[in-house]
């Protein structure tokens, strides 16, 4: 079993979110990265389905050397060797190229990476790939086996589940509950540091979407406090800010 | 330049985000001054169909065949695909769903399109681009997005987009793609629909409790009120992790994002973590007996007082309410 983990690295979740250059800019200042808690999800699948040797984890990264940090602690949790694509990560697009490019010769039978990353919340990242590769893909699975030459699926959908069976090669991206978060012990950070870290050239692609700007959200007005023993005051405030 | 909106279905019924999505495709195609072709896969009713021009749908294509009965992503991405080229649309649009995330990708790489997923408004126009808002980090901001490609898709959140009934008719006709087998290599074991309960991420409200409720077998309450509100049950990560609560009543930064009309807080202190997934609510209610819990910040109203006092006061409340109201 072959796998590949696809790594993002994305603002610690208790930041504050700012913007700089006319809100055109991420304020980058004081915020620290962390790899995004799904593609944590995915390496610790990963490292599940290849224990006691039975396979490999290669995991990539898209970005430019300061994200070094972050990919080394995911050869701290288990990673066997890590590819490092050496470009700023455009958007979902650009990243799917280069993940693609690089796999595409390489005989993943899985490809896993976060159902969505929690800075631009695209969640397109797993399922261009599996486009790009010409192989089935599930973008939010909740749990993953493996039954021979195939991954059964149990996905998440509006209100319920789905249970199917995708032929492998494939694509999967990991919610919460598929795997338990495993973190780096202490043989593993040494051993980090030994391990493989491979810095490639991106592919090109074509630019076919740009953020321009950011917005935060209105600040909320003052709230409105009811007496804990006047819940029909409640309901009637509800009922005229026609909600219920 | 025409529209094409892609319409989920579920039990050969289509969801409100479908409608939600045809009333957007028919403001985005007002906005470019053509109309819309909603595009269904699979059994639906005939009256469903037609109804999609109430939505603002000039045509409907409809495709309907056995081995295309459940939903296979890479078969209805070819499909949608076809529909586009056929249609001659320079915008899809498409649910920002569970099942629209596993779609919009695979039509957008086919197409050539830049795709923009997680929309809340309409894209502002300016010649051949369209700018879209979107959310981002979470729901601790939103990110204007660029489609600069001729070809462009659009994946809309749920709830974020008003139906708007036009009350106009669509010509109904029958689709036939060509399906490549190599498409179908998925195999479907199992659905599995709570048929009880309101789905969470479609729901207009919300009922959410926090560790503050002190265990699972307290959720009794939780799930009354939710039953007379007709609302969703969710939860805090804390209560997903301690496993009092499935991960998929999670509702936050690392859950599940939602935005509902009425957020119910019960018991939640308001981390910043749970706040950008919930922050998109229209109406937010906290009931906490701490007053300086960070949720009353963001807050519409608020109760500071015992929820084990208080949410059977307003579940009584609501019922009394419901019944003469």
């Amino acid at each position: 079993m072959k796998i590949l983990v696809c790594i993002s690295q994305v603002p610690d979740t208790t930041s504050k979110i700012t913007f700089t250059d006319n809100n055109t800019q991420l304020n980058t200042t004081g915020l620290q990265y962390i790899i995004n808690p799904y593609d944590e999800i995915a390496l610790s699948k990963a490292l599940e389905l290849t224990e006691n040797g039975n396979g490999s984890v290669t995991v990539i990264h898209v970005g430019e050397s300061p994200a070094d940090a972050t990919i080394r602690k995911a050869l701290a949790t288990g990673a066997d060797e890590a590819v490092r694509v050496n470009a700023a990560p455009r958007d979902a697009w650009f990243v799917a190229n280069q993940v693609a490019g690089y796999a595409k010769d390489q005989g993943f039978d899985l490809i896993l990476a976060g159902r969505e990353s929690i800075d631009y919340n695209g969640s397109q990242v797993t399922t261009f790939v599996g486009e790009l590769l010409g192989i089935p893909s599930v973008n939010a699975a909740k749990k993953v086996t493996l039954e021979g030459t195939a991954a059964v699926v149990e996905r998440e959908i509006e209100g319920g589940k789905e249970v199917l069976s995708i032929p492998l090669p494939a694509a999967i991206g990991t919610s919460e509950g598929v795997a338990e978060p495993r973190i780096p012990n202490m043989r593993g950070i040494m051993s980090a540091r030994t391990k493989p870290l491979t810095v490639i050239d991106p592919v090109d692609v074509p630019v076919l979407t740009r953020v321009i700007r950011y917005e935060s959200p209105a600040p909320k007005g003052a709230v409105t406090l009811v007496d804990a023993g006047e819940t029909e005051k409640l309901v009637d405030l509800l009922h005229k800010a026609r909600v219920i | 330049m025409s529209v094409l909106v892609y319409t989920e279905s579920a039990s050969g019924k289509f969801k409100k985000s479908a409608h939600e999505a045809v009333s957007y495709a028919r403001a985005v195609a007002e906005q470019l001054g053509t109309d819309v072709t909603a595009l269904s896969i699979g059994d639906v009713d005939a009256s469903e169909l037609q109804a999609l021009g109430n939505y603002g749908a000039s045509n409907v294509w409809s495709v309907s065949a056995d081995r295309l009965k459940n939903f296979i992503n890479q078969a209805y991405a070819s499909i949608i695909a076809q529909a586009a080229d056929q249609s001659g649309a320079s915008v899809i649009i498409i649910s920002n769903t569970f099942s629209g995330r596993g779609l919009a990708p695979r039509v957008a790489a086919k197409l050539g399109a830049g795709l923009a997923d997680g929309a809340v408004d309409l894209p502002e126009v300016t010649g051949n681009v369209l700018t879209v808002k979107k959310t981002a980090f979470s729901g601790k901001a939103f990110a204007y997005t660029e489609l600069v490609s001729p070809k462009k898709v659009i994946a809309l959140n749920p709830n974020a987009f008003e139906l708007r009934e036009t009350g106009g008719d669509a010509q109904v006709e029958a689709f036939n793609p060509i399906v490549d087998d190599r498409d179908l290599t998925t195999v479907i074991k199992e659905i599995v629909h709570a048929v009880d309960k309101v789905p969470l991420p479609e729901a207009e409200i919300v009922v959410s409790a926090g560790r503050g409720l002190k265990g699972p077998e307290n959720w009794g309450m939780i799930e009354e009120l939710a039953d007379v509100l007709g609302a969703a049950t969710a939860c805090s990560k804390p209560v997903s992790d301690a496993g009092w609560r499935p991960h998929a009543e999670h509702v936050g930064q690392t859950g599940i994002a939602i935005s509902p009309n009425l957020y119910i807080a019960i018991g939640i202190s308001g981390a910043i973590q749970h706040l950008a997934g919930v922050s998109a609510s229209k109406t937010i209610v906290v009931i906490n007996k701490d007053p300086e819990a960070p949720f009353f910040k963001v807050a519409d109203y608020g109760i500071v007082g015992d929820a084990f006092d208080v949410v059977p006061r307003l579940t009584a409340a609501i019922r009394a309410y419901k019944g003469n109201p």
